[in-house]
């Protein structure tokens, strides 16, 4: 924890703390700043969306080549990696692109909240994607989907082995994808959260590390794009894989 | 000198975990720099493989991750 030579203390994991409007105590109803947070998330998002997309200029304003672009660039994903059959669930793509995307960026805005930094967030986001894979594969696939455990031309006796293998990394698939995104996005706060209090602890020397923070800043606004279309592709793969089976 | 044993042992297993970043350091730069040379040999397939790039480093990076997890568990959590 950073501590300030001069008895500033700054707790760089302060700024994660879920706390509710109204009333003094969390339940499960409370509405929270993360509940805030996401309700801003998704009002940005089908602003964007919806002004961008009613122009229909054939020279794109701004605000509509942003959404075109977007649209484009994630439905080439979706049919780059996981093919043409894929396209049907490119909605549910998209969306989990814009809503990880827009939390990350809005995240980054000093003093608000960011709401993909909470494993309990980016947990639910990860399973509904998990769930609904494995449900498209064994819709597709029937009870052949399980085939999907034992790779091909592998030789009987190191089936024992490899079939418990891959039957874990199929399961570890949601911890990995909710942990990645979460712990990028604590990291990358913390980071600057610490970076702030040497500033504030070094005085005029300070403007060092705030030269640093700027440099920090850029790289976190690179990590919040990278990660959310990070999050996109792996539920692509995992997706080429329920249709396609390996 | 205050603090028990116990504690002592927190921190040092949360600043050992903190090792797994090296270990991604080590495979996000081993990742970055074949990718680079491949590309360099055939930019015109780069492109294509910009995909697989990231789903690679995505990789190597989780685990990495998963060691700073456990180093914030035990700060914060046990």
């Amino acid at each position: 924890m950073a501590d300030g030579g001069s008895g500033i203390k700054i707790d760089p994991m302060e700024q994660f703390e879920i706390v509710p409007f109204f009333g003094s105590e969390l339940t499960a109803l409370s509405f929270t700043n993360s509940s805030l947070w996401m309700l801003l998330v998704v009002i940005t998002a089908s602003l964007v969306l919806v002004l961008g997309a009613s122009g229909r200029a054939l020279v794109p304003s701004r605000l509509q080549s942003v959404t075109e672009m977007t649209y484009d660039f994630i439905r080439r994903t979706v049919q780059d990696t996981a093919g043409d059959e894929a396209l049907k669930y490119f909605p549910y793509i998209f969306t989990v692109f814009v809503f990880v995307l827009l939390s990350n960026l809005l995240g980054l805005i000093p003093y608000s909240f960011t709401v993909t930094s909470h494993l309990a967030v980016t947990a639910t986001l990860a399973l509904a994607v998990f769930i609904t894979v494995t449900i498209i594969g064994f819709a597709k696939h029937g009870v052949k989907f399980l085939e999907l455990f034992v790779p091909h031309g592998a030789p009987a006796p190191l089936l024992v082995l490899l079939v418990p293998i891959e039957v874990i990394s199929y399961f570890v698939r949601p911890f990995s994808l909710s942990v990645r995104l979460a712990a990028n996005m604590l990291a990358g706060h913390a980071v600057l959260k610490v970076f702030a209090g040497f500033v504030v602890a070094m005085s005029f020397a300070g403007a060092l590390p705030l030269l640093v923070m700027i440099g920090i800043y850029a790289l976190e606004v690179l990590v919040a794009l990278v990660q959310a279309y990070i999050f996109t592709i792996l539920s692509c793969v995992y997706l080429k894989d329920a249709l396609h089976m390996h | 000198m205050e603090g028990n044993i116990s504690e002592m042992g927190q921190y040092l297993g949360a600043g050992l975990a903190c090792l797994a970043m090296a270990g991604a350091g080590i495979g996000v730069g081993n990742v970055a720099g074949s990718f680079l040379s491949g590309a360099l040999r055939n930019p015109a397939a780069a492109q294509q493989q910009m995909g697989n790039f990231f789903v690679g480093i995505a990789f190597v990076e989780a685990l990495g991750l998963f060691g700073m997890v456990i180093a914030l568990l035990l700060i914060f959590a046990v």
